[in-house]
């Protein structure tokens, strides 16, 4: 259905059915589409209805929630059979999964739940993402998450477990610059030095989000990763300074909560394609 | 300690808000922080709460955003999912309303909360073409009592001793005008083209109905109907269940409708 290879250097936004009946009939210029799969994961439907007219007219970028990357049990069968079968279905230009785990023994816990970076956890990780790739014959981009707490376990820096999972299964990354700058208040972090050290090289996407911001016990700064309002000001200078590492890369702003109107959204997409539009002069070094 | 160990130490705490920050979690100054570790736990909570009023938006107007909420609250800290396709989320909770002692004034709330269900399931059900009345209707009419039909997998029928699709279609506009709540009915959920239908069925159509729906053979279902009510009309309540896209194809069984 789709004839997008991969998706394009440009602004995208997240489907929400909100959104439906207004983008089929004013068709907006947005660089592509993101869903989050498991919301595709009926048979049939409205859902599916809408999806496959949208397929139609922009390249679709399939993000997984629930697979479990980072847990310790083993990966869903079922559920990487309905991610092929998705794949097989909208043949979407990129498919994107977390590095945090969600599901322990059988309950499902619907969050983006942290783990500690180790080379037990590193293995594990690895093999996870080899047989993702293996199973659904693509090559996946593993997203870096937000996190509020740290493990004392953890004997690995983010950057540099992120760096050895695709130096060793291939797969791609996907940079939250809003995750980023989330773990980089919330861990006394420079969120530049995060980025400098990221293997650019290796980005598929950005994605970029609004965070709420709260109080811990101490009465420090707790930022979370809430994508229920517009880019802040810092996530989006961090985003132009990312920009100036990577060249143009397909852009996501992502908003799951407290659903705006879609012009709102494309307001966002627009902020996007502006800053995209001041890099690519100079953006001769991404092929 | 294990990343296993370390992963079911925090299930269990983000399971059970009593429970301390597991151990081996420590913040930026060194300590471990139990308004840190919440985050977490009301992600989990509050996300699963959502998926809960997004799925059954009526009993949500029926109690209140306080009220539902709280009875959310309660199932989601018994009922985890078991799938992270949260369209089948839910599939007890009208059982779990039915034994809720706060909610058991409201009779009718946990057969509304089916026919939410039901609504879901339709709106995500196979894609089926219903089956066209001409194919049934232009059938020779010694023909027509052998033919039993396959029901659209979006198709379902729910059946309540309280007034459950007019309080139901009374909820899906802004002002709501009173509802009688006591008189029984039963609501045929379907999806004939791309939207959800749900029918009130006149009351002499439900044991039809509800035996052509377990592929009973028409002229049982008709028979059945008839010694229940003798002014039942067969043509007139499969003509409607055509118009509704009940079924997608016959299915001739080969024993034939005396069984």
């Amino acid at each position: 259905m789709s004839t997008h290879p991969e998706l394009p250097p440009a602004a995208g936004l997240g489907l929400k059915p909100e959104h439906y009946a207004e983008i089929l009939s004013t068709l907006p210029a947005i660089g592509f589409f993101e869903i989050h799969a498991e919301n595709y994961m009926g048979d049939g439907g409205p859902p599916h209805r809408y999806l496959s007219a949208i397929a139609e007219h922009y390249p679709l970028s399939l993000h997984g929630v629930g697979l479990s990357i980072g847990g310790s049990g083993p990966l869903d069968a079922d559920h990487l059979a309905r991610l092929k079968r998705l794949i097989e279905r909208y043949r979407p230009a990129s498919f994107s999964e977390h590095l945090a785990w969600s599901t322990h023994e059988s309950a499902y816990f619907n969050d983006l739940l942290p783990l500690p970076y180790t080379a037990e956890t590193l293995d594990r990780v690895c093999a996870h993402v080899d047989r993702v790739q293996h199973e659904l014959g693509t090559r996946m981009l593993l997203e870096n998450p937000s996190t509020y707490l740290l493990f004392e376990e953890s004997t690995i820096d983010e950057v540099d477990f992120l760096a050895q999972i695709s130096e060793r299964t291939g797969c791609g990354l996907l940079l939250d610059v809003n995750n980023v700058m989330v773990s980089a208040i919330n861990h006394r972090l420079d969120p530049r030095d995060y980025i400098n050290r990221f293997p650019v090289e290796k980005i598929g996407e950005i994605h970029l989000a609004g965070y709420d911001e709260a109080k811990d016990e101490a009465g420090e700064r707790l930022a979370i990763d809430a994508h229920a309002s517009a880019v802040r000001p810092d996530v989006f200078e961090l985003y132009e300074f990312t920009l100036g590492r990577t060249g143009p890369v397909p852009t996501l702003v992502e908003w799951d909560n407290d659903v705006p109107a879609f012009a709102t959204l494309k307001g966002e997409a627009e902020r996007v394609e502006a800053a995209l539009a001041r890099i690519r002069p100079a953006a001769r070094r991404v092929a | 300690m294990s990343a296993t160990a370390i992963e079911g130490r925090l299930a269990a705490a983000i399971r059970d808000p009593a429970m301390p920050v597991p151990e081996g979690l420590t913040s930026a100054r060194g300590a471990p922080d139990r308004l840190r570790f919440a985050v977490y736990r009301n992600n989990v909570h509050v996300s699963l709460v959502e998926a809960l009023a997004k799925a059954f938006p009526v009993t949500r107007r029926l109690v209140g955003e306080e009220f539902f909420r709280a009875m959310a609250r309660a199932y989601v800290a018994l009922h985890k999912p078991t799938s992270p396709v949260l369209i089948a989320y839910g599939r007890n909770f009208p059982d779990f309303v039915a034994d809720f002692p706060p909610a058991a004034r409201l009779a009718y709330l946990p057969d509304l909360a089916r026919l939410e269900r039901a609504w879901l399931h339709a709106y995500h059900a196979a894609e089926a073409a219903p089956l066209d009345a001409g194919e049934v209707l232009g059938r020779a009419p010694d023909e027509l009592p052998g033919l039993s039909f396959l029901a659209h997998p979006a198709t379902a029928l729910v059946r309540s001793d309280h007034a459950i699709g007019s309080i139901w279609a009374a909820h899906q506009v802004e002002t709501v005008k009173p509802v009688e709540t006591g008189r029984a009915e039963a609501v045929l959920v379907t999806r004939p083209q791309a939207e959800v239908r749900a029918t009130v069925l006149p009351h002499a159509d439900i044991p039809f109905v509800t035996s052509l729906l377990d592929q009973a053979p028409l002229g049982e279902a008709a028979w059945q109907a008839l010694s229940a009510d003798p002014g039942f009309d067969a043509g007139r309540a499969l003509r409607g269940l055509l118009a509704l896209g009940a079924f997608t194809q016959i299915s001739i069984r080969s024993e034939g409708p005396e069984s």
